[in-house]
């Protein structure tokens, strides 16, 4: 079957998708989109976390044709799609009123991220605005760059879902506790056992999001 | 296999009939995980995420009624003062990403003894709405679980809601497992205080092949409180009542050794989770009580 869906920003199509496959599987080997990780294949991981129509959820355990017409965000699109966020939000406040649609980071560019900015953390904090972009090159997200600055990758297998799952939070919990830090994590399994640097990555990113919005 | 998309109950209701075999799936979190380890190849698939009003409630006078594709997350955060077990219970399921998926009605199509909704649903008083083309039943919660992964509903049948009997006194939930999270229930147990009715009811999981109430323990509970008079002067639960109350809790269990825990582990689970669940909900009432009184 053919399954039409919006990843990232953009409408995707899949064909000769099989019945009973998973979301994570068209991501992966249909789309292109390798971010989101192939482990358990049952939820237990949360390894392939994305949002689905804003929902955290195990791509897993949509099947493909679940998907159809929805709206799917994966690592991929994460800075995008948190720019966005934070330009709607910053709009919003200036003039009460939605942000326009987005429109999402091309499957080009996407495919060519890099974690650039590691050297200099210092410039890419912050949203930095659009304008610093270069073409093929997009910014990180606030946690992408807070898991960079907080040592929270080891051997990264669990980190996509990590950072979806810990933008997730952010965005409905500027100002979480560490309780409520370990329990909207708490479906997210990390294998090397770097807890303590991604806590201290999410708090990182917490108390940057909160001085970027006061006024 | 066949990918199903009904838009509306009544196409699904339609689908059912005409392919009695098609396995509906709305969180996918039970059925995905079957067809991904290949445990499963159902002829057809039917998704149910299109029928909106499956994921919307409806609180009345006397009962809530949840659709059957409302995830945890949703009774979580708006049912808690209604539904206080099942609000617990849903707390209790696995992770973020699974509870903001999966629903009471699918824990009630997969039956699982080790579901989390159904020791809350037993304690609470429930009823699940089953439809087919043929019309529309209820199936008292007693009477939905018929063994191990089987219920009450007819091939032609769907979940579309459940009942649930909205909060009349403190209700309680305690499940064992190795974590906080990500975990199937070693045991459960649910229990709901019902003041107006001078009656506790109690729910057990994963502790016999479906999910069970503890009968015996109930009506021994219901007389011991009755006799001393304990609804109305909230003197505490003496304590040799509280222990024959989780004695016999853990005799109405039916448990099997597995990989998660033993049957004798599980019966002595299953009892202190009875006293505790039964002293916490008892000081509850008493509080409610004296601030009634207090009031007054």
């Amino acid at each position: 079957m053919r399954v039409r869906l919006t990843v990232n920003g953009r409408p995707q199509e899949a064909d000769d998708v099989w019945e009973g496959e998973s979301l994570l599987y068209v991501l992966r080997e249909r789309l292109g989109l390798p971010g989101s990780k192939n482990a358990c294949e049952q939820g237990e991981c949360g390894s392939c976390t994305v949002r689905l129509d804003g929902a955290l959820v195990c791509a897993c355990l949509v099947a493909a044709g679940q998907a159809e017409g929805r709206e799917v965000v994966t690592v991929e699109g994460l800075a995008d799609f948190a720019r966005r966020r934070s330009r709607a939000a910053r709009d919003g406040a200036r003039d009460g009123e939605e942000a326009p649609h987005a429109t999402g980071t091309p499957l080009d560019a996407a495919r060519r991220w890099s974690a650039h900015g590691t050297q200099e953390p210092d410039e890419t904090q912050g949203p930095g605005g659009a304008g610093s972009r270069t073409a093929g090159e997009a910014e990180l997200a606030p946690v992408q760059q807070a898991f960079i600055d907080a040592g929270a990758v080891q051997c990264g297998f669990c980190t996509p879902g990590l950072l979806v799952a810990a933008d997730e939070l952010l965005e409905h919990h500027p100002d979480p506790s560490d309780a409520d830090i370990r329990e909207a994590l708490s479906g997210n399994l990390c294998r090397c056992t770097g807890y303590e640097k991604i806590m201290d990555a999410v708090r990182l990113a917490a108390v940057r999001q909160s001085e970027e919005t006061r006024p | 296999m066949d990918f199903l998309r009904p838009a509306s109950w009544e196409e699904a209701l339609a689908a059912k009939a005409e392919h009695p075999t098609a396995v509906p799936i709305a969180g996918g979190t039970d059925v995905m995980v079957e067809i991904n380890f290949d445990h499963r190849r159902p002829e057809y698939l039917m998704d149910l995420n299109r029928v909106a009003d499956l994921t919307e409630w409806e609180v009345g006078e006397d009962t809530v009624r949840l659709g059957a594709s409302v995830p945890y997350t949703r009774i979580m955060e708006h049912l808690r003062a209604e539904l206080p077990g099942l609000a617990l219970a849903s707390h209790t399921v696995a992770s973020p990403q699974i509870r903001n998926r999966g629903g009471v009605g699918g824990n009630l199509g997969t039956a699982s003894p080790a579901g989390d909704a159904h020791p809350a649903l037993l304690a609470a008083g429930a009823e699940v709405e089953a439809a087919s083309v043929r019309g529309s039943r209820r199936i008292p919660i007693d009477a939905f679980y018929t063994g191990v992964k089987r219920n009450a509903l007819a091939p032609d049948e769907l979940i579309r809601a459940v009942h649930i009997r909205k909060a009349d006194g403190p209700q309680q939930f305690s499940k064992v497992g190795t974590r906080n999270a990500m975990v199937i229930a070693v045991c459960a147990f649910g229990l709901a205080l019902h003041p107006a009715a001078r009656t506790v009811r109690t729910g057990i999981g994963s502790a016999a092949p479906t999910p069970v109430r503890a009968a015996g323990a109930e009506e021994f509970l219901n007389a011991a409180l009755d006799e001393g008079g304990l609804w109305d002067n909230g003197r505490t639960v003496p304590p040799s009542v509280a222990e024959r109350f989780a004695e016999l809790c853990a005799a109405a269990c039916d448990p099997i050794d597995d990989v998660r825990g033993t049957a004798d582990y599980r019966r002595h689970a299953v009892g202190v989770m009875a006293r505790r669940t039964l002293a916490w909900t008892w000081e509850s009432y008493r509080g409610t009580r004296r601030t009634t009184e207090g009031a007054a």
